[in-house]
């Protein structure tokens, strides 16, 4: 293939990882902006979005569909009740102490990760897609013929793929919608700026903290329905999405939700379009050091305004 | 009795027990009770850190592995002898947490936290990209011809005992040392009011970067000593889980206690190996271990028994 056309592929790729790790990545960075803890198991509810598609997905009958549909539904909402009871048990009784929080997190994943183990098993187990239609795509080139349309062999997407990326954007567009139209949208930006104030405002801040972990995992759940078709459900699935959400919800600047879709959409890109063309590992190296270098010199992330 | 005496007398009393235990205890546990003592270097260096200055990182991996591949590299492509190839594991994990302790202290809390863990990510994935000398994930074995020092045999149980006996030895002497000096204070003045430490006069930038230079060669001597006496280095022990056992130790120990990182090591160890022979998910019990630490006993072992009886504890 031609680098014209191995690039479009590329970039297609890059294209789902990148809406896959948007919704993720909002999902932590709703956490982080409202509650200020960061959520090191975050990952592990992406895992278990995953292993509960598998699940659900195995007990429906009939079409695909049906079972992809029902694990849609089911898996974050599931996982969401997971996440608020964690809250409810741990968090709230280390008083979201930033440094206690993280520390519980790690071991919120590591038993989150084992239990899985123990029930689901060591084995990568696959979700059928709903749909899956081979789309070929044509390419354009100058030939002796002058200026023609052809269709390269073996460029082409999924209709799965496509609708992998129109889903995420139109969740989150309804995220959007949520945090800037209704009551418990302004609630959480409430209680993101001032906390002791909206408790004077008369809002429940405790209830407030329960529903955002459980509705950040819940996103994260969701990311994980959407890829398990293509990738498949494994315990150990958490580890990427949890690095790169950090990447992204860094580099997009901590609580920013438009710098984090930005993000996402630079990192999966890049990332899709780096590890095809030089080594994966190489990718990955750069992007945690630069990581590590935006946190030192430029706390806010890269999109972010520096905080008064 | 002052309490310097007091605090001597206990740890003095405990290596004692180390040596007369190398004479009482099976086999099995006499082998993990090695393994135990280096480790327990490891959460040593670890506690320097995070329990006198307060700074907690997720990234002493990076300096235990950077002393377990500066030993193992330097004898497998460098053809030095073990006693030199410990010299120069320890030398690595020395100059990278001077480079990383310069750089990851302008950030304080969280930001630490996750500068450190990324640092800690960067250097196992490069452990892995460069797998040409490393050999990657699968690591490599150094062979038991090479792992003598002036004519002992380190493959020997015994020998193997007293060597890792005298690593801790000295770094628990060294730590106690620390601990009572002006130096350690002023550590722990930091951990109890930076912003006060400050006032008074005290350079709090240079004294950190000194902590996190002691606890990253401390860790990275552990690793040195870790590969030469079990004769693998591997890039597992780069990987994050080997940042979060040290943190493990030390909070079940006792944080800021210098007996603590001994205790938690043994207590976790022995957890650890009881599980997996329950289960292939053993680090579930990791994760348990943590929660009920963060909810219950933030202190720790050795930290609720200073609360409790022994105030003078170290």
């Amino acid at each position: 293939m031609d680098f014209g056309p191995y690039l479009l592929l590329a970039s297609l790729e890059g294209a789902v990882m990148a809406a896959v790790l948007a919704l993720t990545a909002v999902g932590l960075s709703i956490v982080f902006g409202v509650m200020r803890v960061v959520n090191v198991a975050h990952g592990e509810f992406f895992m278990l979005g995953a292993v509960f598609a598998w699940w659900v997905a195995s007990w429906a009958v009939g079409h695909p569909a049906i079972g992809f549909v029902l694990a849609l539904v089911l898996a974050p909402i599931l996982v969401g009740l997971i996440a608020s009871a964690a809250d409810m048990i741990v968090l709230k009784r280390v008083e979201y102490d930033p440094e206690r929080t993280i520390v519980a997190t790690i071991g919120l994943l590591y038993i989150i990760q084992q239990v899985t183990l123990m029930t689901f098993g060591p084995e990568a187990r696959p979700v059928q897609p709903p749909f899956n239609q081979r789309l070929a795509l044509p390419w354009f080139e100058f030939g002796e013929n002058g200026f023609e349309i052809i269709w390269p062999w073996g460029l082409g997407t999924t209709s799965y793929k496509l609708f992998v990326i129109a889903a995420a954007i139109a969740i989150l567009l309804a995220v959007w919608a949520l945090m800037s139209r209704t009551k418990l949208g302004l609630y959480m930006r409430a209680t993101q700026l001032d906390r002791q104030m909206a408790q004077a405002f008369g809002i429940n801040v405790e209830r407030v903290y329960v529903s955002v972990f459980g509705f950040g995992a819940g996103l994260a759940a969701l990311g994980a329905v959407l890829i398990v078709p293509i990738q498949q459900a494994h315990y150990l699935m958490g580890g990427d999405p949890l690095l790169l959400s950090f990447i992204v919800v860094i580099i997009g600047g901590l609580g920013s939700l438009s710098g984090t879709v930005v993000a996402a959409v630079l990192i999966g890109m890049s990332d899709g379009v780096i590890s095809m063309f030089f080594s994966p590992t190489l990718a990955k190296i750069l992007s945690t050091l630069l990581v590590a270098f935006i946190l030192i010199f430029r706390p806010q992330g890269l999109f972010g305004k520096r905080a008064a | 009795m002052r309490p310097e005496t007091k605090s001597l007398a206990l740890h003095l009393g405990l290596l004692a027990l180390l040596v007369i235990a190398q004479f009482v205890i099976s086999p099995f546990h006499h082998g993990n009770l090695s393994r135990i003592m280096v480790l327990a270097v490891f959460a040593m260096g670890y506690n320097v850190l995070f329990g006198y200055v307060g700074l907690l990182s997720l990234g002493h991996a990076l300096f235990f592995s950077a002393g377990m591949y500066g030993m193992g590299l330097a004898m497998q492509h460098l053809g030095v002898s073990a006693l030199a190839a410990i010299a120069v594991g320890i030398l690595s994990a020395f100059v990278l947490s001077a480079v990383v302790g310069a750089v990851a202290l302008r950030t304080t809390g969280v930001a630490f936290m996750i500068v450190t863990l990324m640092l800690a990510q960067a250097g196992y994935l490069a452990i892995l990209y460069f797998g040409t000398y490393t050999r990657g994930d699968e690591g490599f074995v150094i062979q038991p011809e090479f792992r003598t020092i002036a004519g002992l045999d380190l493959t020997d149980p015994t020998v193997r005992y007293f060597a890792a006996f005298l690593v801790l030895a000295v770094c628990l002497l060294l730590t106690l040392r620390l601990v009572h000096s002006s130096f350690g204070r002023v550590l722990v003045a930091i951990r109890e009011n930076e912003e006060r430490a400050r006032m008074l006069g005290y350079d709090v930038f240079r004294h950190k970067l000194i902590a996190v230079v002691i606890s990253g060669t401390l860790s990275g001597t552990a690793g040195a000593v870790y590969g030469l006496l079990f004769g693998y280095v591997g890039a597992t022990f780069a990987t994050v889980q080997y940042s979060i056992l040290p943190l493990l130790w030390v909070l079940l120990g006792g944080a800021g206690t210098v007996i603590g990182p001994f205790i938690g090591t043994l207590f976790m160890f022995y957890l650890i190996d009881f599980s997996s022979g329950l289960t292939s998910a053993y680090m579930v019990v990791a994760g348990v271990v943590l929660v009920l630490l963060t909810l219950f006993a933030p202190q720790g072992l050795a930290g609720e028994v200073k609360r409790r009886l022994l105030p003078w504890l170290p």
